[in-house]
């Protein structure tokens, strides 16, 4: 198949990998689904060069790389604000451009948010293992060469579309996200709430958590008020299925909210992060403030309905790239 | 009450759904969640995204948009009242070469001096049952296997391990797993198998799925070479 090198990275930034929407389906095989850990931010920047909405895409973080173009190609940057630059000049997020070979895409410093998506029209050309693109980082698989991308990786496309065949498209303005530095997330009590005291669920509510600089792709890691479970029931629970925006409670009270690489695990979930917020867990960054709001099933539902409405109506007749 | 007389839900935010068969470790149990799973992935309703059996309980993961939460419930609700619907293919037996003690399992002393034992005997009660496959999980490809003979039963270390090697063959308590990557771990690490548990490319990519029964057998470092060619 014809094959086009479109991009170099000069550097890689602080972690860069190509992931998609995740890999679903293989849990029962202990895999875990990896993806976007900012789902909305990738689709966007999809619909925004004609792409498909789960098409593989570069996310950055921080500190975004610096990629030379090799070819001219049509790119949009999302998600959090790292201050993308086209041969050293600043430009507009939430829109496609339209890049010359031998063009310099790189990034300045972390305005806001804390992840960058990177879509181009075509696609990267990366072999699915078990159905997705993405790179699964802790177990070494996916994406490019299983790992997070380095200084000379070549990175091609299968069928570039070297001009998008309306204007340049962009974002409904209003619905661009703006990332705060203090989050509420609003959570479903469970699966095992239960298990805590009212008063620890009280505190959970009323909590003002910091983000701590431990966490990572596999977990956001908070620090604040310490959730104790009920005293006459053991320390750990038997080891079940977790997913993206479980709240976990381990044994020294300190929740972490469970990201895309980890599939089971055996410490109570008082909580789970509602779908419509979990493209928020990928911009929330160390030292910001967090707090929990509780909702219904229903208001979860109307939330992710709004967040879908969005992805759907901004992009007005997407015409694929064939 | 090992096994509970209907499932019990537990809703895991408003895209996944655990659904709790007992309260237990125990094989029927286990057999139980096996069979809800495969009834439910013989023929999965569209929105379905995955499906994580595990010791106790199932969950299964799906799309809100797609699916309604009861949607879901009746037809685990359908299968449960019709186990017929999943029978399971009769287990596969796997036999799995251990090179024990050594650099390859760091712990194989320590566990015996704690059940006051020599090495040699810790080899065998651990070589001697047949243990089932409860669940895959943890890392890709990582089975929990049990149980583990009183005999040798022990603790994990109380401070995990940043990198425990893939093939490291390790022991909690009555549980007994093997580590598919490597990753960081706490369990008693008594020998290494030089059989690939996960293969991304593989179909499927873990070597042994639920419901699978394990034997351990020791070999040399020598045999575990060959193994390898």
């Amino acid at each position: 198949m014809a094959e086009l090198k479109i991009m170099e990275i000069l550097s890689p930034g602080i972690l860069t990998s190509i992931q998609d929407l995740g890999r679903y389906g293989y849990g029962r095989y202990g895999v875990a689904p990896s993806g976007a850990l900012d789902p909305f931010s990738l689709r966007i920047a999809n619909l925004l060069v004609g792409n498909r909405p789960d098409q593989a895409g570069l996310e950055t973080m921080l500190l975004g790389p610096a990629i030379r173009v090799l070819a001219d190609i049509v790119v949009a940057v999302t998600g959090g604000n790292l201050q993308p630059l086209l041969n050293k000049q600043p430009i507009e997020m939430w829109r496609s451009h339209n890049l010359k070979k031998d063009d310099i895409l790189s990034f300045g410093s972390m305005a806001s948010g804390l992840r960058a998506y990177v879509a181009v029209a075509g696609g990267i050309r990366i072999t699915p293992v078990m159905g997705s693109r993405s790179t699964n980082l802790p177990s070494g698989f996916g994406g490019f060469q299983g790992r997070a991308l380095e200084k000379n990786d070549i990175l091609t496309s299968a069928n570039p579309c070297r001009q998008l065949q309306t204007q340049t498209r962009v974002f409904n303005e209003a619905w661009i996200p703006h990332y705060p530095n203090r989050w509420s997330l609003r959570i479903l009590w469970g699966p095992q709430d239960d298990h805590f005291p009212d008063e620890s669920r009280a505190s959970f509510l009323n909590a003002a958590y910091k983000m701590s600089s431990d966490s990572d792709r596999t977990g956001i890691r908070l620090e604040g008020a310490i959730i104790r479970k009920k005293p006459d029931i053991q320390a750990s629970i038997i080891s079940e299925g977790v997913i993206t925006g479980s709240v976990q409670i381990p044994g020294d009270g300190k929740p972490i909210i469970i990201l895309g690489e980890t599939v089971t695990g055996g410490y109570r979930k008082i909580a789970t992060v509602i779908s419509a917020d979990l493209p928020l867990l990928g911009q929330i960054k160390p030292g910001d403030t967090v707090g929990f709001s509780a909702v219904s099933l229903d208001e979860a539902r109307r939330a992710l309905t709004a967040v879908e409405e969005k992805v759907h109506s901004s992009i007005h007749k997407p015409r694929l790239c064939r | 009450m090992p096994l509970y007389d209907a499932p019990k839900f537990r809703i895991m935010g408003d895209r996944s759904l655990l659904v709790e068969l007992g309260d237990e470790i125990s094989s029927a149990i286990n057999q139980s969640v096996q069979e809800l799973f495969a009834g439910i992935d013989s023929n999965p309703s569209k929105g379905i995204l995955d499906l994580v059996p595990s010791y106790r309980s199932l969950l299964v993961i799906y799309d809100p948009l797609c699916i309604s939460l009861d949607e879901i419930k009746a037809g685990i609700i359908d299968i449960w009242k019709n186990p017929d619907q999943c029978r399971l293919p009769q287990p596969q037996t796997v036999k799995i070469p251990v090179v024990y003690g050594g650099e390859r399992g760091p712990d194989l002393q320590q566990v015996a001096l704690y059940h006051d034992l020599t090495p040699q005997e810790v080899i065998g009660f651990h070589t001697r049952p047949i243990y089932r496959v409860y669940m895959i999980g943890f890392t890709p490809g990582y089975p929990y296997l049990g149980e583990v003979m009183d005999a040798i039963a022990t603790p994990r270390h109380e401070t995990p391990r940043t990198l425990v090697p893939k093939g490291s063959v390790g022991i909690a308590q009555k549980q007994t797993g093997i580590y598919s990557v490597d990753s960081p771990g706490g369990w008693q690490i008594i020998g290494w198998t030089p059989v690939k548990l996960f293969d991304p490319d593989g179909q499927p990519p873990s070597h042994l799925v639920m419901g699978d029964r394990v034997q351990f057998y020791a070999i040399t470092e020598q045999e575990a070479a060959q193994w390898l060619n």
